[in-house]
């Protein structure tokens, strides 16, 4: 593989794992304050229709990035409201977040624009265009630095670099503030957090509400960073890897960060070589396409470190008498 | 009690006799959904014609899961509906089980294949998908400027590898030397509805030098052909005239005349011939399309040297290499 080949599957590997990295650190905050969330894949496909629709009627990227984030929060309260509020099964809810958005998304924009479940194709404006950053054409000649500054780290979506951005907030506002500290503890021991006198509801609220955030942003790239609309299903299980990638990250920001780069250049290198020749053994493109979820498998059987689940996710809380 | 029993009576007695008097046609598609903008909208526009020209009419249903295909197929039958159409390769297994329960409804399915000894009111229609493909990979190979052209096949099944089977070899029919490049989505029915996959696959058979990509994927071929557009390459369209969807880019696309198959069963009603139906070009099954949208793309010689190979096609001079008749490839490594 020349250097070329290189930086063209590494940048594959930035933009397949950004809808990743945002589902999963959607995840990390709303399992951190206890609630499980399996709905993230219902959510990025809603927050997906809701940009590509709106980005197609207002001819505006931003507006439709608002209405991907108001459509996945939407969704994420209904997921909060079933859990939280009415204690109800959390992994259920989620499923049942995951089949309203399949069905939903497709019967809205099919009585809408007559497509068959998808929308028209966005226009330039309403849509999420490749920023070159400054100096990336000056600073191409140079070289190895030069084309990994103009080739990758250049020319992709505001959206990924805000991606990027929300790992090291995330970390931040987990591990160093008061907000993260009970956030963290609303899903470890959230009697504890209650006998101090933080509302535990509020909390796990909040936490829902970034979850939707993060899913809706995911969703936008998705249908108008990505792509030039919706179409139906287009998440294709990017919202369970997503998942995976939270678990084999033991849920932690920064390795979450890591988990979903892998998984990234795992489905890179499975769509730019059908198969992989490893002087004599041919590893079928099946096998990369599994990985994610084979390596998830492999952690959670214990056989390589162990998965540290916030102790009291899943759970919904009950106020002692 | 007993005036609700006869009022069950009386209504099981009219939805039986409703259903004997009714003979109608019924059309059932596959997963991709009725407006696909590629196989099943055809399937659709070819019922459309059915109600237009002979002011018949039809029912029609979208399934959506692999559980409601048995389901909805003897729901149909049990109703009355003849002869009942479907589309999509995945039915014919369906069909071993449900036909010999309704020994008197025919049945169609389009591109999937069943025994017609074992079935005998079941009609099998497929086409020379090869035949098709062979004259776009002819296109796309005098089309390309880098001496490169692409394959991106949806869910990596026999069917879709005969498509990128006929493209190689009319590729590499006009020049022997071009590279072709091909790539499937996936292995599950996901792989039709991933238009990111589709697009990441452009990008990455783009940065190994393809300038024409041939889309065979369902909605995943939808990101193919607008990452075409965005890079500034050509793609090649399927199943429907795809031409319209990103002007100016697509240089063909692939017709599947599923339309006139499905006209052609629902005009014949009941009296349909079953057995098997394999339309080639020379019944006009498969082409490629022309219009004002590619019309500046495509050259007259480029046409002519096309229409040269689709006579001798029809006329039996020159036969392309079905992939599923032993499910190998002469040009193409999968």
């Amino acid at each position: 593989m020349d250097f070329l080949t290189l930086l063209q599957v590494l940048d594959s590997t930035v933009r397949l794992a950004t809808p990743l990295l945002l589902a999963c650190m959607a995840g990390l905050f709303s399992e951190r304050a206890g609630v499980f969330d399996i709905g993230l894949e219902g959510k990025m496909l809603f927050a997906a229709f809701s940009a590509g629709a709106v980005a197609y009627v207002t001819g505006s990227a931003w507006l439709g990035l608002i209405a991907a984030i108001a459509g996945s929060v939407l969704f994420a309260l209904i997921h909060g409201l079933a859990s939280i509020t009415f204690r109800g099964n959390q992994l259920i809810s989620g499923v049942a977040i995951n089949f309203l958005a399949s069905g939903l998304t497709v019967l809205i924009a099919q009585n809408w624009f007559k497509q068959g479940g998808r929308t028209p194709s966005v226009f330039s404006g309403g849509r999420f265009e490749e920023i070159t950053l400054p100096f990336a054409e000056t600073l191409g000649s140079v070289p190895i630095f030069g084309p990994i500054y103009a080739d990758l780290i250049s020319g992709h979506a505001i959206l990924v670099y805000i991606a990027f951005a929300v790992v090291p907030i995330s970390a931040f506002v987990l591990y160093k503030t008061r907000f993260g500290l009970r956030l963290r503890a609303v899903g470890e021991a959230p009697d504890a957090v209650d006998t101090a006198g933080i509302s535990v509801v509020r909390l796990r609220y909040t936490a829902v509400i970034i979850c939707g955030v993060l899913c809706g942003i995911a969703g936008a790239y998705l249908a108008i960073g990505l792509q030039a609309g919706f179409v139906r299903e287009m998440t294709a299980g990017r919202g369970f890897i997503a998942l995976a990638a939270l678990i084999f990250a033991n849920w932690r920001p920064w390795y979450a960060m890591g988990t979903c780069l892998l998984f990234g250049l795992l489905q890179a290198v499975a769509l730019r070589y059908q198969n992989i020749d490893l002087g004599g053994i041919t590893l079928p493109v099946q096998l990369m396409d599994a990985l994610p979820y084979i390596l998830t498998v492999i952690l959670l059987a214990g056989f390589v470190g162990k998965p540290q689940p916030p102790r009291a996710g899943g759970e919904a809380y009950v106020k002692e008498r | 009690m007993t005036f609700m029993k006869k009022l069950y009576g009386a209504a099981a007695t009219l939805a039986l006799t409703a259903g004997a008097a009714m003979a109608d046609p019924a059309l059932i598609y596959d997963l991709g959904g009725k407006f696909d903008k590629s196989f099943n909208e055809a399937a659709y526009g070819g019922a459309e014609r059915f109600v237009s020209e002979t002011g018949g009419s039809y029912k029609d249903f979208e399934i959506t899961s692999e559980a409601q295909r048995e389901q909805a197929l003897r729901r149909f039958a049990e109703s009355g509906f003849n002869p009942i159409v479907t589309t999509g390769f995945s039915w014919a297994s369906v069909f071993e089980a449900v036909a010999p329960d309704y020994p008197d409804t025919k049945f169609v399915t389009i591109d999937g294949f069943v025994d017609p000894a074992k079935h005998p009111n079941v009609l099998s229609i497929l086409f020379a998908e090869h035949e098709g493909s062979y004259l776009v990979g002819m296109m796309a190979a005098q089309a390309s400027k880098t001496g490169t052209v692409s394959f991106v096949g949806g869910m990596d099944i026999p069917l879709i590898r005969k498509f990128a089977c006929g493209y190689a070899q009319g590729a590499k029919a006009v020049n022997p030397d071009v590279t072709v490049i091909s790539n499937m989505t996936g292995t599950t029915p996901a792989a039709w509805n991933d238009p990111v996959k589709g697009s990441e696959l452009t990008k990455a058979q783009k940065a190994q030098g393809s300038d024409v990509v041939f889309a065979a994927a369902g909605g995943t071929g939808l990101g193919v052909l607008q990452t075409a557009a965005d890079e500034g390459i050509l793609s090649v369209g399927v199943d429907s005239n795809q031409n319209y969807l990103q002007p100016g880019s697509v240089l063909t696309s692939m017709l599947k005349r599923v339309d006139v198959a499905v006209f052609d069963s629902m005009s014949a009603g009941s009296d349909l011939e079953t057995g098997v139906k394999a339309l080639g070009l020379a019944q006009e099954g498969v082409g490629y399309a022309m219009d004002d949208n590619n019309a500046a793309l495509v050259s007259e010689d480029m046409v002519a040297v096309i229409e040269a190979a689709k006579a001798k096609i029809i006329a039996g001079e020159l036969s392309v290499h079905d992939y599923t008749s032993d499910d190998t490839c002469p040009v193409l490594d999968f």
